[in-house]
Formats: C-alpha cells, sequence, structure tokens
C-alpha cells in the first residue's frame, strides 16, 4: 500500500509539473498580451508606449526567465502580481476558491444523492413505468445545457416570486445564504446527476445478474439487503470514478453558471483573466484547478483502493 | 426628427418622457445599486478609453469645468463651473484663466490647489516626470503649450493658437482634475478626488462600492449615502436583476431595443429613455493596397450602402444617419439634411446609387462574371459582427464577395496598426460631440486613432481654421464643409449611429441620460431615491 501511495504521489508531481510547462508555453503563444489589451482599449497602440509597459511587466525577458520566475515565486508561495487589479494574485485568487469550493461540492452532492438513489431504483425495478419515467429524466439532464437552466430557473423565479438567487456577499438569512448557492448547484449538478444516475443504473443492472445475488435471495436476503448491501456495494466503483471525473469537469460547467448567477467564484474569474491575458491570475488559477484535479483522482484512487481489495493486492 | 424619434420612443414604452426625472424636495440616503456591463481594468480615467470606466469613477472626481448634469445635449452653452468659480478668455483667444474655489479638499482630507491642475495636465502632455501607464487623450492637448498656476487658487492654459474647443474638452467626463500627491499607479487601484462619492473598494468582476463625501464642497451634496454598482457580464442576468429590484437603474445606455421592450412589459413602472449614444459604425479601409486604392473602388462601396436597412435590422429603426458628427436634432454640428442628401451614397434612391456603383465597379474591371473578392475584417463582438455581417451581404450587389474574418479583440487594434486588412468594420466614440475631437483624432495625418491612415494636407487646414473659429455660426459652416469632404473623400464612410436605452426605477430622481455622449453624465451629486 505504501509503494502504491508512493508511486501515485509521485505521478502527481510529474502530472503537475507537466501541466504548469504547458499552461505557460499555451499561455504566450496565444496571440495578444495584456498590454495589447489595455492599448486596445485606448483605441491605439503606442509602439514605445508597449515597449515601456513590457518591460515593467517583464513580457519582454526569454520565456524560459519568466517561466523560472513564476515557477520559483510559486514554491516560495509568491504567486506575483494581477496585470489588471495590480494586486497580489493570492489576495484575487483565495477569496474567491471557498465560493466555487462551496458551489462545486454542493452541485456534487446533489449530484450524487440525487443520482445514485434514483439510478438504483430505475435498475431495480427496470422495465416499469418508474423506470422509464426516470430515464427520460436522466435524459433531460444530459440534453439540457447548464447556462440555459440557469437563465430559466432565473427567469422563472422573476417571474414567480418577483425576486431572483443571484449572489449576495452578505446574504441576512441563512435561507437566502442556501439559496444562493443551492439553487445554482442544481442547475449544473442536474447534468451530473443524471449522468451518475445512468451509470448507477447500468452497474446495477450488470451486478443484479450476478450469480451472488441469486445466491444471496436465495439464502433469503431480503431485497433492501440485496440491492444495498450486496449490489450497491459492487456497483459503485465506476459511479465513483464518474463522480470523480466530474468533479473535474464540473469547473467547465462552472464557468457559465458563475457567470448566469453571477457568482464571483475562480471559474468566472479565470475566463475574465484569460480574456485579459492576466497571466499571473491564469497560470496560478489553471495550475490550482490542476492541483485539484490531481488530487481528486488521488483521492478516487485511495477509495478504490479502500473499496476493492483487489487492487491493493493487485498493486 | 426629434417629434419622429419621440413617438417611436412613446410607442416602445409608454412611460417614455423626458430624460430628466424632478421631484419636489430631495430627501437624503440609500444606496443606488446599478448594474455593470464589464470590469473595468482600473479606476483611473486619464488611463481608460471606455465609458465602462467613466460610468462608476466619475462621481468620484471633479473637472474644472463641467457639463450640465441636468441638461441631455451638451454644448458651450451648457458648461458650468465646478473646481473653478470662473473662467476668462484672454483677448486673443491663446489663455484660458480659471480662478478655483478655495474650499475644496481632496477625500484624504490635503487641500486642492492650482498646483493640481497642473500637476494634471502636465501628465497628460507628457511633460511632467510621472507618467500614465498609457495616455489615450494626449492629442486633446495639442495645442496647449504650458498649464501655469498663480498661486493657489489661478491656474492658465497657455494654447499656441485660439482654440475654442478646449472649454468642451475640460468639460467632459473625460477630463478630472488629479491629486499631485497621488500616484498614477495608485490612482488605477485607489483613486482620490474631491467630489461627491468617496472611492471604498473595487473587486475586480464582482463590485465597485463609492460612499458619501461628507466634506463636499458642494453643501447639501450628495443626496446618496453611497453607490453601488455589481459588475454582471450577462445581460440577460442583468436585466433580470433589475426588473426583480435588486438594482434601481440599468447600466447606462446600454439596453438594446429589443431587450427594452422587454424590460417594459416585465416591469411597466420602469422609467425607459432612449437616447443616441455619438457612436458611429463605419467602414475602415485600407486604401494603401489593391484593390481599394482605386478611388473608384471605394466610392463603389459608399454607394452600395443601404444605411436605412442597417438601421431597421438592427436596432427596429432607432438609429441615426448622419456624417462624421452627430445627426442633428441631438448633434450641434451635423449638416443640414439637403446638405448631407448631395453626398453620393446618402441620397434616397437606394437602387440608382447601387446602378451608379456597379459602374464604377465595371470601370475598374469586375461585373457579374468576375466579382471581386475580399475579407470584411471586424472584432468578434457581437456590435461589430452583426453589421459587417449585413455590410457584406449589401456589397454584393456591386459584384464583391465579401468574407467575414472575425478578430479575436487583442489583436484588432495590432492588424489595423500592421495594416493587414482589406476592409474593415469598427466602431468610433466620441467623447465630446466637438469637431476637434473628432477630426483631429480620426482624420489627422499621423494621428495614433487615423486607423486607415487618411491624409489630406488641404483638409487639415480646414480643421485648423475651424479649431481656431471663435464665430460659432463661421465655425458650422466650415464644419459641414469638412464633413461633406471627408465622406466624398470615402476616408471612412459612416454608417449609422444606434440609440440605446437605459432604464431606472420610478424613485430614482435626477438622472439625465445625455444625448451626444455616453461618456459625460455621471457626476450623481443630486440623484435621490424617493424611498
Amino acid at each position: 500500500m505504501f509503494a502504491y501511495i508512493v508511486r501515485r504521489l509521485f505521478l502527481m508531481l510529474v502530472t503537475l509539473f507537466g501541466i504548469s510547462v504547458i499552461i505557460f508555453v499555451l499561455l504566450r503563444v496565444v496571440p495578444g498580451n495584456i498590454v495589447d489589451i489595455l492599448f486596445d482599449a485606448a483605441g491605439f497602440v503606442d509602439p514605445a508606449d508597449k515597449a515601456n509597459l513590457e518591460r515593467e511587466l517583464g513580457l519582454s525577458q526569454p520565456i524560459v526567465i519568466q517561466y523560472l520566475h513564476w515557477i520559483g515565486g510559486l514554491l516560495h508561495g509568491d504567486l506575483g502580481y494581477s496585470y489588471v487589479s495590480e494586486k497580489p494574485a493570492l489576495e484575487e485568487i483565495l477569496p474567491r476558491i471557498p465560493i466555487t469550493a462551496r458551489l462545486a461540492g454542493l452541485a456534487l452532492l446533489f449530484s450524487a444523492s440525487i443520482g445514485i438513489p434514483l439510478g438504483v431504483i430505475s435498475a431495480v425495478h427496470q422495465g416499469s413505468k418508474l423506470d422509464y419515467a426516470l430515464r427520460v429524466v436522466s435524459l433531460s439532464g444530459l440534453s439540457l445545457p447548464s447556462f440555459w437552466l440557469g437563465l430559466l430557473i432565473l427567469m422563472a423565479s422573476v417571474s414567480l416570486f418577483g425576486t431572483m438567487p443571484i449572489f449576495n456577499p452578505n446574504p441576512k438569512t441563512w435561507l437566502e445564504a442556501l439559496t444562493i448557492y443551492a439553487v445554482p448547484a442544481m442547475a449544473v449538478g442536474f447534468r451530473s446527476a443524471a449522468l451518475t444516475m445512468r451509470i448507477t443504473r447500468s452497474s446495477m443492472l450488470e451486478i443484479l445478474r450476478q450469480d451472488y445475488i441469486r445466491t444471496a435471495r436465495a439464502k433469503g436476503a431480503s431485497e433492501a439487503s440485496v440491492n444495498y448491501h450486496h449490489a450497491l456495494k459492487n456497483a459503485v466503483l465506476p459511479v465513483i470514478t464518474v463522480i470523480g471525473i466530474e468533479a473535474a469537469f464540473l469547473i467547465g460547467g462552472l464557468i457559465v453558471t458563475e457567470t448566469v448567477f453571477n457568482i464571483p467564484g475562480i471559474a468566472r474569474f479565470l475566463v475574465e483573466a484569460l480574456r485579459w491575458r492576466d497571466y499571473p491570475i491564469v497560470q496560478n488559477l489553471v495550475m490550482f484547478i490542476a492541483v485539484v484535479v490531481v488530487v481528486v483522482n488521488f483521492i478516487v484512487d485511495m477509495l478504490y483502493a479502500a473499496i476493492d481489495p483487489r487492487i491493493r493486492f493487485g498493486d | 426628427m426629434r417629434s419622429v424619434r419621440a413617438l417611436a420612443v412613446a410607442a416602445l414604452s409608454v412611460l417614455t418622457f423626458s430624460g430628466t426625472s424632478h421631484a419636489a424636495e430631495p430627501k437624503s440616503g440609500g444606496i443606488f445599486r446599478i448594474y455593470h456591463r464589464d470590469s473595468p481594468g482600473s479606476a483611473s480615467i486619464h488611463e481608460g478609453a471606455t465609458y465602462s470606466l467613466n460610468v462608476p469613477f466619475m462621481p468620484i472626481f471633479n473637472n474644472l469645468v463641467i457639463f450640465d448634469q441636468h441638461i441631455a445635449q451638451n454644448s458651450t452653452s451648457t458648461i458650468r463651473p465646478e473646481l473653478a468659480e470662473s473662467w476668462a478668455w484672454s483677448g486673443d483667444h491663446k489663455t484660458l484663466t480659471f480662478k478655483l474655489r478655495k474650499d475644496v479638499k481632496w477625500h484624504d482630507g490635503k487641500p486642492f490647489s492650482a498646483a493640481d491642475v497642473k500637476c494634471t495636465f502636465d501628465m497628460l502632455m507628457g511633460k511632467s516626470q510621472q507618467k500614465f501607464r498609457q495616455n489615450p487623450r494626449k492629442s486633446w492637448y495639442e495645442q496647449v503649450d504650458e498649464v501655469t498656476t498663480n498661486g493657489d487658487d489661478e491656474a492658465s492654459f497657455k494654447l499656441k493658437r485660439p482654440q475654442p474647443a478646449l472649454l468642451s474638452l475640460l468639460a467632459s467626463g473625460y477630463s478630472p482634475v488629479y491629486p499631485c500627491h497621488v500616484s498614477p499607479a495608485e490612482m488605477r487601484t485607489k483613486p482620490v478626488g474631491t467630489g461627491p462619492f468617496k472611492f471604498v473598494e473595487f473587486k475586480a468582476n464582482e463590485s465597485i462600492k463609492l460612499t458619501k463625501n461628507p466634506d463636499y464642497f458642494k453643501k447639501g451634496l450628495p443626496y446618496l449615502d453611497g453607490i453601488e454598482f455589481t459588475i454582471i457580464p450577462n445581460r440577460s442576468t442583468a436585466i433580470l436583476g433589475f426588473v426583480s429590484g435588486k438594482f434601481d437603474m440599468t447600466f447606462p445606455t446600454e439596453v438594446s431595443i429589443p431587450l427594452l421592450k422587454d424590460v417594459k412589459s416585465q416591469d411597466p413602472k420602469a422609467v425607459c429613455v432612449v437616447e443616441p449614444n455619438n457612436v458611429s459604425t463605419n467602414i475602415i479601409i485600407n486604401s494603401t493596397a489593391p484593390p481599394f486604392d482605386n478611388l473608384d473602388i471605394r466610392r463603389a462601396l459608399a454607394l452600395a450602402l443601404d444605411r436605412k436597412a442597417f438601421i431597421q435590422i438592427m436596432f427596429e429603426g432607432q438609429g441615426d444617419i448622419g456624417g462624421t458628427m452627430e445627426p442633428a436634432p441631438d448633434g450641434l454640428w451635423a449638416m443640414p439634411k439637403d446638405m448631407l442628401e448631395q453626398i453620393p451614397g446618402y441620397g434616397p434612391d437606394i437602387e440608382k446609387n447601387r446602378e451608379e456603383a456597379r459602374k464604377l465597379m465595371q470601370k475598374a474591371g469586375y461585373g457579374p462574371d468576375k466579382h471581386l473578392q475580399i475579407k470584411v475584417s471586424t472584432r468578434n463582438i457581437a456590435v461589430y459582427r452583426d453589421p459587417a455581417i449585413i455590410l457584406i451581404d449589401q456589397i454584393k450587389s456591386i459584384y464583391i464577395d465579401a468574407e467575414l474574418d472575425v478578430v479575436d479583440t487583442a489583436q484588432w487594434f495590432p492588424k489595423i496598426a500592421r495594416k493587414d486588412y482589406s476592409l474593415g468594420l469598427n466602431l468610433t466614440g466620441n467623447a465630446v460631440d466637438e469637431p476637434d475631437q473628432s477630426f483631429y483624432e480620426n482624420y489627422a495625418c499621423g494621428s495614433e486613432r487615423n486607423y486607415t491612415n487618411y491624409c489630406n494636407k488641404d483638409i487639415e487646414k480646414l480643421f485648423d481654421q475651424q479649431s481656431e473659429e471663435t464665430n460659432l455660426d463661421k465655425r458650422k459652416k466650415l464644419v459641414w464643409e469638412i464633413d461633406k469632404k471627408l465622406q466624398e473623400d470615402v476616408a471612412r464612410p459612416i454608417i449609422f449611429r444606434a440609440r440605446t436605452g437605459t432604464c431606472w426605477k420610478p424613485y430614482v430622481k435626477n438622472v439625465t441620460i445625455m444625448s451626444n455622449s455616453s461618456y459625460n453624465g455621471y457626476r450623481y451629486e443630486d440623484v435621490w431615491l424617493d424611498k
């Protein structure tokens, strides 16, 4: 087990190094930089001022030196300064992380708490009207873009209640606090829930046909025990994989959801930073997201090992 | 024209009345909540060229003089003193002297003086040690030789030659006075002014907060306790926020005509106005390379335009046709209609114009069997892309097959500067309805914003002539002549000017939307909430 963890940790570091190089190079391959954007606002480009500003921001240095500066700073906890706000990048990024974390956490919770039970119910009642109804719901979840769903929720909210759950940094009641996160989390988590449900259903259907399930029934185990103790426990492995992948993909879904619900999280901030070519923000944010994804994958790997001892032994 | 517009607006939104809403007795207190369309790049007005900056940060500052905040049409007759108590031109019109107020303090408690005026304009002219990161309006002060002070309470602008327009430029929202003791870098992040509101915080992509300045030199003002701008780039969310009462006002001049209908249907009590914003949609032509180095092809292009169709398709008829200067009745310098219609391409008979255009194309070697293949470059933003598509459709009628070339914003001006385009569709905003600003910026030889490099020394002499002219009537006639010539030369064909809407809740009082500029009307010192 120890060797397994060490090997995974080493792979994590190699992956993160690779990602850092890719982010850095790709950002600079994209045409235009912050100076172009600033001069765009002015409506013209003054070559002398542009050169001065590029020098001031360190953009005229060779790309390798720029990379070493960044990585050196990163290892010392210095993320540099935002080109746009001229504030430390850490100061800009940190307050936004809990907002997105809450939203992503709620979305995943919604996805798992809705998707898994409904998937089990759908599998257990395969071919019934309930199964068909749940499959329609899951297909809708996969088909509806989250930005469209988000807008629809906002419109319905304004039309029915005369108010809308857009972000407020200082909610007055706990209900308001819950609403400003829960509603967008549902909008973005609906697709994940649908996917989780489908994976749970298909995995459950496969397991329910296994011999040991028949044996459990023959031994007189109750239906609930068969479904939830024997079947679900064995069917949950691919579901965990999907939830892990969804956690990583969620950031993409959050970009539009944060925009529609005007939530000042890291996903929307990343898009804006990219628009401004605010390298210190984009590089560090993408690195942060990469770390989260890599760590989530690591946790999923650990969960595999915990749930299925064969993985440990096979390692 | 005015009555037609009034009728159209009335039909569109029943409650549209005057741009100004005054009520009897102003009440103090309350936070004025507005949504903002995007996150400005900084808080320094002098370093930006977008009204995304002016709207939230103009309330922090004062100018020497300012356009009356309650008269929609900016003109020299609506200029009011602000940090200056009075002003006077010298007999030769080469010195403009301001007597300054003595009771003004910066938000950090330091006294305001004439030295601050000198500092600000020296920096704008590039004469000081401290430099702006970018200085987009340096050309405004081309004719200012120096700014001098006489004690703490008097500042004078000494000009190289008479320039009556200087006063209008100084009255723009783009001309606040900055403090000497605060660096340009600090002004970008924590601006300090003398204005009715103090800066509290600017969270990028989130919000901008201002609070009442209790020591404002205009006693009793401002009425509001503060102003909060919530940054919502998504238009649908922003409009829904306004309708649901999260905001007291929409971002000024940001509500499109179709969206205005939505707002009125969902919030019938909202007060909405539609005004021109003095932003022209125009064509930039690379006349240094084939095929547009051929004047006949340029003229054919100008003749092919059906301007009314653009306005009808994009704005349901809510737009104006004119030359370089803002069209009448809101524009002060617009050519008379009969003069405008004499310009090729502006006549009412579109088919006749296009027939003439086709003849010019045939003369240049193109025809039904040989179409000219070009690209129409434009920025990847809807307000640019949409008219570019209509343009491509219209020029098909004169044997030009064009392909849309959408360019990322970061690459737009570098591409234009490289002359790496054939035909481009561009938008040009005018901060002041003033020929000096428009002509020198966009058409003078060597000007940074003269993207097409149009250079006509004869016209440039006329630019100077009108700029020096102190007789308003004579100046207007010169401006008309110049504008007509620019259109005939196909220097930068103007397609149309859009009108846009602004809505606020009925309890918001004393808001006026300017009708010939989008940059000057956001001091908000006497706006109040009747709640």
